[in-house]
């Protein structure tokens, strides 16, 4: 729900833009969204130790309000085996700019899905499902809606997504659970409803979807630059 | 807002008559409209005087009685003063044909308008439109009568942002037997836009079906547009341009980039039930099925008639593709089939699905055939394939199987060669409210229209 926490990282976040992702994790966490285990690490020392509460194999991601695109500047990491490597992690992103600590993150599995929203001109704010990971944009195997969601949009949603096999246990592996996704979906477009005046849009991607439930394991939330008008 | 004077009005005046032009677009609105139209038609120009035996008045206020619409063809810069001197005189409602305001940078000019209209809640369509056509009422389309195709009075309303593409709907809905109720275009839409006709035509008894050419929306209207269509009770059918316009500003999501304008178009309107038409010929073919059918939504389970094994295999596969099914009958059903059809084709006649009666097929094989698909629960939809030129069809087998049709309920389609010579057949069809396609293809748009408006 839209609470006193929620308002602040927006409020706070608002001259750069866009919601550093712990920050965006801290509002899912709001809207009970679940993320894997993480924690926002300002020193290798810190980070070490969180690494060892979460347990090794982990992910480490840079953690900057000048880097968007934390791929691009090799700025995140996935299965860090140990403290060597998470070290070595830490300090070559360390002198990115305008750098702000690691965020420390377990490890997920399952069907990579997005989850993403945007305020569109004509319809107001929208939501995606799709099939998600780094080649999303190739395959664009997605389904949108006008939000705020039913339960009837989020059956057909997930129904109509063309790699809908890969959620019902395509080749032996565990069907997802689907009434996770359901969920999150629907707490998601609250979200969505919540935030609408305030920003442009959300990507959660990937979303790691399955049998044990679904996981963000990336947040983005990109903040309106103008004054705009939702209508319920 | 009160749209029924602008629909349905019982007088009118024309605003801008030239004395010397008989081609200027309010001499040919005039014209029409006096010669043609049950409602009296007053033209007006500031010098008076006579045109073609009918008096000129020389302004709003002369006229001899108040009227429900002023048709208001003069130069932009005007356009304010006279709609003002129309709400004076106690005119109910306008439509503006003039252009040179927001499509020529004259934006300014137009919000005059706007306000205007909206400080004396008095509704106007346009400016820089064709205005109003509606079959035996009103016509406020400036061109000549004789050039146009017109279709006839009938259940299907149709708004169009571009007046041209109004027109040529109007041809193929003329051409194909689709009958109107009214036709609008709405030019700049200033004023009156998409939702709020939405709401009058929802109302309007004589429009059983609602058709929109959309370039697009302003912020949020379609948002409240498609929420008036899902409620709206009628099939709402938006053929949309622009589709391929791409994204003005950086995008810096995925999602962003995933859900382009048209991708969230076309989804919302699918989300809300409303029929999206992929081109005219589907536009004009959806309006053609769902104003016979504007009630009846179908699984999909499509009976085939036909007298030809290949009309019929053609129609499957079509059907396949747009995700309808064509299941094979009972052998119960095929053996009812066997008993009711002639003798003399019993052992020719193909009884599965599609069902070939062959060439040899008699028009008692015909309404037997189609008789026995009516009362099966097997299938919900007849598709009928007329081959017409066989020797053993007579020209009122349309109107006998319409008979089956209005008896049963059960949706029947026909797709019949659109030629002259067999317009007595095409008719017993849809003047018994049975579309006709003019193409196998058309057919099974029809067909698949009967499916629509299960908002997912």
């Amino acid at each position: 729900m839209l609470n006193d926490s929620v308002l602040t990282i927006i409020d706070q976040s608002r001259a750069q833009g866009w919601v550093l992702e712990p920050d965006a994790k801290t509002i899912l966490a709001a809207y009970g969204l679940p993320a894997p285990p993480h924690a926002w690490a300002r020193n290798l020392d810190q980070a070490l130790l969180e690494a060892a509460t979460i347990g090794y194999p982990v992910a480490a991601k840079v953690v900057s309000p000048a880097v968007i695109h934390k791929s691009e500047v090799q700025g995140v990491t996935a299965g860090l085996k140990n403290d060597s490597e998470l070290s070595e992690f830490y300090q070559r992103v360390s002198g990115l700019p305008e750098f702000q600590g690691v965020l420390v993150e377990g490890m997920a599995e399952g069907v990579e899905l997005i989850v993403g929203a945007k305020i569109d001109h004509q319809f107001g704010p929208v939501i995606l499902l799709g099939i998600g990971g780094t080649s999303v944009e190739i395959y664009q195997d997605v389904a949108l809606r006008m939000a705020p969601l039913t339960e009837q949009d989020v059956t057909t949603m997930v129904g109509e997504l063309k790699g809908s096999r890969l959620l019902n246990g395509y080749r032996g592996a565990a069907v997802i659970d689907h009434a996770a996704l359901n969920t999150f979906l629907l707490r998601f477009s609250e979200l969505v409803m919540d935030l609408a005046p305030e920003m442009e849009s959300i990507d959660i991607n990937p979303l790691f979807c399955s049998d044990h439930g679904c996981l963000a394991a990336d947040a983005r939330i990109m903040l309106s630059t103008g004054p705009v008008t939702i209508p319920k | 807002m009160d749209l029924t004077p602008l629909f349905l009005p019982k007088s009118m005046a024309v605003i801008g008559l030239s004395l010397s032009n008989d081609h200027h677009p309010a001499n040919v609105i005039h014209s029409k409209n006096l010669l043609r139209y049950p409602l009296p038609c007053y033209g007006i120009n500031p010098k008076g005087g006579t045109l073609n035996g009918e008096p000129i008045y020389t302004s709003i206020h002369e006229l001899p009685q108040q009227v429900d619409l002023a048709v208001i063809a003069v130069r932009a810069e005007i356009v304010p003063q006279v709609l003002k001197d129309c709400i004076s005189a106690g005119v109910k409602s306008s439509i503006i044909i003039s252009g040179g305001f927001a499509e020529a940078g004259k934006i300014e000019l137009q919000e005059e308008l706007t306000s205007i209209a909206i400080a004396h809640d008095f509704p106007f369509i346009g400016p820089n439109c064709l205005g109003l056509y509606s079959p035996d009422v009103v016509d406020t389309f400036f061109l000549p009568a004789e050039r146009m195709v017109q279709p006839r009075q009938g259940g299907v309303a149709v708004v169009s942002q571009s007046g041209g593409i109004l027109v040529d709907l109007l041809v193929k809905f003329a051409t194909e037997g689709v009958g109107i109720s009214s036709a609008i275009s709405i030019g700049n839409k200033a004023l009156v836009r998409e939702p709020q006709l939405l709401e009058f035509l929802a109302a309007d008894e004589r429009t059983r079906v609602i058709a929109l050419y959309i370039e697009g929306f302003s912020q949020n209207e379609g948002r409240a547009f498609v929420r008036l269509a899902r409620d709206c009770g009628k099939p709402v059918i938006v053929l949309k341009s622009g589709k391929t316009r791409e994204g003005s500003r950086a995008v810096s999501s995925h999602t962003a980039s995933l859900a382009g304008d048209y991708q969230v178009f076309s989804a919302v309107l699918r989300q809300h039930g409303i029929m999206e038409a992929a081109n005219e010929h589907e536009m004009v073919s959806f309006c053609e099925a769902l104003s016979c059918y504007p009630e009846t939504r179908i699984e999909g389970r499509i009976g085939i008639v036909s007298s030809s094994g290949g009309h019929g295999a053609l129609a499957v596969d079509a059907c396949i593709g747009s995700g309808l099914k064509v299941p094979p009958l009972s052998d119960q059903l095929q053996t009812q089939l066997q008993l009711a059809i002639s003798p003399s084709i019993q052992a020719i006649a193909a009884l599965s699905n599609p069902i070939d009666l062959t060439g040899s097929a008699q028009e008692s094989d015909f309404v037997e055939a189609v008789n026995q698909l009516a009362h099966s629960a097997e299938i919900d939809c007849i598709l009928l394939l007329m081959l017409p030129y066989l020797p053993g069809i007579g020209s009122d087998l349309g109107a006998r199987l319409s008979q089956v049709h209005r008896r049963t309920g059960k949706p029947l389609i026909a797709y019949v060669p659109h030629v002259d010579k067999y317009q007595m057949l095409i008719e017993g069809f849809e003047l018994n409210r049975v579309p006709v396609a003019s193409s196998i293809e058309s057919a099974v748009k029809m067909t698949r229209a009967l499916r629509r408006c299960r908002p997912c």
